[in-house]
């Protein structure tokens, strides 16, 4: 019983939570790593784009609840997705053609696409901000649990409870089929193959006349995609603040690094050890230890290695150990 | 003197002069108080702009973590120049630095275990990590927790070394200075993107670990009246001296001694700048400048040439970091407080860079210029967008929520200025306003 109890504490506080949030991760990394395989630079933007895409999806959602259409018992923003991604495509292609275009056409160095990229993440920031104010914005609605930690308890008899949110649920669904399509989109699709072409070896892929500027054009549109979904399920099973994404940059960058900047199996490896690893090591383990340990050594402390306010750290330390002993990533990302 | 040089010195004399005019408008506009604190921040964030330039223009290294070292300097400044708090110090403060000793030879001996075992060495570093990890939290944790508990509603920290506040900026610098070694240790020698980030994080983890060690420097509950380097106020109004001085040019003594203070501080700012100034362009034109800039343009060629590139750029790396440090340090000064709270990346790393850009990157009256222009504008965006957007909602019914909106979001204008600024210099000045000659 004992066991069973602190497998279901585990659960609760550590895995379920780690698992929507390393989807999350995995789909902004996508993102990051789609940038940097096809146009081959670190997008500082990536975070404030997120946030852009999640706005204009909470911003529909107001709309359609105000309209009195709602999901039932699944969030509203589901439905304002296509919305906010069209949305962020538009701005994404926009700030393409007036920004990152001139120096692809002028080949510049990968550096000066990181600086504009840190131009266009003020700008976005300041857009956002701007539209909807720098305030937390709640827009869940909907069931809020599938399984509450009561229900749990009645239904097992266990002396832990699980709860199960609806957004973690659905988080994790979602991630599954975006995922899914993507890989089929790579994979299959003439476009898809020409967009690894072209990330594999540039020249043999224009000279096979594959056309560079289509190319540019899906992965932007792929990565409004991915931004907007990966804001909007972050902000839903959290909350939308826009300060947030701007920080949810370094753990983003250290799964797409983790995985292999450029991979996109990478990308998706490396948002699940950022968060496991992050969640794991912020949570006080007293409870469970509790149930596995005997009396004698029940330990004193929390067994909290390190304070929530260090979660950063954790990304950063995995980040360290990766780029000093793999600095290819786990799945042998593009070097140089 | 060729003509080109002669022709770039006269721009710079036109675009100082240009900053000189802006600061002289806002003191007649608005007042001579408001003028003398965008200097002052100004000559601060010339300094800042000076130390980014080192790592970038003369080395081409990508640092995005500007803020951490910032606030390391304003670190340093607390802990040299607060006066000491002997009771904390003596209930935890020998545990507290045992632990650090502790953590820091775990450290050490792992990297030992790594390089120097000949098997296993995975497992036995891992091993001592974890062990020294357990050992440093529970000779650091009673610690910290005594010193917590000393007065914590006004103090609950270790308090600082009573040192003259002067003394504490070079200490700034030095704090700065190890932590980039460590970081560059790490991450140089990497693609440049990898330092990047790797900056970016440590910058996090600074904030991070001043906003939570309570010990240290109280966290978010904020060091408030660090010694000052010049006098206050109140005493100069006090004064004989000073109340002869107001006299004789008739002025209100309570608006003169701010003035004063203010002159005092941009006067010690100025002497730190020029000094500084003077330095990075005798090192530009050493043999090591030219060394530098043969390494930024082409490292192969460097390197071929006997150039120890990766120990050079760890060099620059700590030499830039140090003087943003200092200038975090004259920041907190010039503030009278520590405010872990208030440090944001977009504020400290990012406006750093629009600085270094616009101004011109490698050239360093360019970063100094940059630092005095943007400053000036990031101050300045409020009040112009205030009227801007007064302008725009006009014509609009009162009591609309369009207009009600747009008179609110005015304060993020300065973002969106930012931003579009440095797309523009970029785009069509790619070199910035004084280029590298």
């Amino acid at each position: 019983m004992d066991i069973l109890n602190a497998l279901v504490a585990l659960a609760n506080f550590v895995i379920v939570p780690a698992t929507a949030y390393g989807a999350q991760l995995a789909l902004g990394a996508l993102g990051v790593t789609l940038i940097y395989g096809i146009l081959r630079f670190s997008n500082f933007a990536h975070g404030d784009t997120m946030a852009f895409g999640t706005m204009a999806v909470v911003l529909t959602t107001w709309g359609l609840q105000a309209a009195g259409i709602t999901g039932g018992p699944l969030p509203t923003a589901l439905l304002a997705l296509p919305v906010g991604i069209a949305a962020t495509a538009l701005l994404l292609l926009g700030t393409d053609r007036a920004v990152y275009r001139f120096y692809r056409v002028k080949k510049a160095v990968p550096v000066t696409f990181v600086i504009a990229s840190l131009g266009v993440m003020f700008v976005m920031n300041g857009l956002v901000r701007f539209i909807i104010g720098p305030d937390d914005q709640r827009f869940a609605d909907g069931e809020r649990f599938l399984i509450t930690a009561r229900d749990f308890k009645e239904m097992t008899g266990l002396a832990e409870g699980l709860a199960l949110k609806t957004t973690q649920v659905i988080t994790v669904v979602v991630a599954v089929i975006v995922v899914a399509v993507l890989f089929w989109f790579l994979n299959k699709t003439r476009t898809g193959k020409s967009m690894r072409a072209y990330s594999d070896n540039e020249d043999l892929a224009l000279l096979s006349g594959i056309n560079p500027e289509r190319v540019v054009m899906y992965t932007w549109l792929m990565v409004a995609a991915l931004a907007t979904i990966a804001g909007t399920l972050y902000g839903l099973d959290k909350s939308f603040k826009p300060f947030t994404y701007f920080q949810l940059l370094l753990p983003i960058f250290a799964a797409a690094i983790v995985g292999g900047l450029g991979s996109p199996l990478g990308a998706i490896a490396g948002g699940f050890v950022i968060a496991f690893a992050e969640v794991t090591i912020t949570y006080p383990l007293k409870k469970v230890l509790g149930y596995l340990l005997p009396e004698s050594l029940e330990p004193d402390g929390l067994v909290q290695l390190l304070s929530t306010d260090y979660k950063f750290a954790v990304s950063f330390v995995i980040l360290i150990i990766v780029l000093l002993f793999r600095p290819t990533g786990l799945f042998k990302g593009k070097a140089v | 003197m060729t003509t080109q040089t002669q022709g770039q010195t006269t721009r710079a004399l036109i675009l100082f002069a240009l900053v000189a005019a802006l600061l002289v408008g806002t003191g007649v506009m608005q007042s001579w108080n408001v003028a003398l604190t965008i200097l002052n921040m100004g000559l601060i964030s010339a300094v800042m702009a000076l130390g980014v330039n080192i790592q970038w223009g003369y080395a081409g290294l990508f640092n995005v973590g500007i803020m951490g070292f910032v606030a390391l300097g304003g670190l340093g400044a607390v802990l040299i120049s607060m006066p000491p708090n002997t009771e904390a110090a003596s209930a935890g403060g020998l545990r507290i630095a045992l632990g650090l000793v502790l953590g820091a030879a775990t450290v050490v001996a792992a990297i030992l275990a790594y390089m120097r075992l000949p098997k296993f060495r995975g497992w036995a570093t891992a091993a001592i990590l974890l062990a020294g990890f357990f050992v440093f939290r529970s000779v650091l944790d009673p610690g910290v927790a005594a010193v917590e508990a000393v007065n914590p509603a006004s103090e609950g920290n270790i308090g600082g070394l009573g040192l003259p506040v002067l003394l504490a900026w070079p200490v700034g610098g030095l704090l700065a200075a190890g932590a980039a070694w460590v970081i560059g240790k790490t991450a140089l020698g990497l693609r440049s993107d990898y330092l990047a980030i790797a900056t970016l994080g440590i910058a996090e983890i600074v904030i991070a670990v001043m906003k939570n060690e309570d010990w240290m420097a109280r966290g978010v509950k904020n060091v408030i009246g660090l010694p000052r380097p010049v006098p206050y106020e109140v005493d100069l109004q006090q004064a004989e001296w000073f109340r002869e001085l107001v006299t004789e040019f008739g002025t209100d003594p309570v608006t003169a001694s701010t003035i004063f203070v203010k002159l005092a501080y941009a006067g010690l700012f100025g002497v730190i700048l020029l000094g500084l100034i003077w330095l990075t362009q005798s090192a530009l034109a050493s043999p090591w400048g030219r060394m530098m800039r043969a390494i930024r343009d082409n490292e192969t060629a460097a390197e071929a040439m006997g150039k120890d590139v990766t120990a050079r750029h760890l060099q620059v790396f700590v030499l830039g970091s140090a003087v943003v440090g200092l200038a975090g340090a004259m920041m907190t000064t010039l503030d009278g407080q520590l405010t872990p709270g208030t440090y944001q990346p977009l504020r400290f790393t990012f406006l750093v860079w629009v600085m270094v850009i616009v101004g011109g990157s490698g050239n360093n009256w360019g970063a100094v210029l940059g630092g005095f222009l943007i400053w000036w504008l990031w101050v300045q965006v409020e009040p112009l967008g205030a009227l801007l957007m007064q302008g725009i909602t006009a014509g609009m019914a009162d009591g609309s929520w369009l207009k009600a909106h747009l008179l609110d979001s005015v304060a993020h204008m300065r973002l969106l200025t930012m931003g579009l600024v440095l797309l523009l210099v970029l785009r069509f000045s790619p070199r910035g306003l004084l280029p590298e000659r």
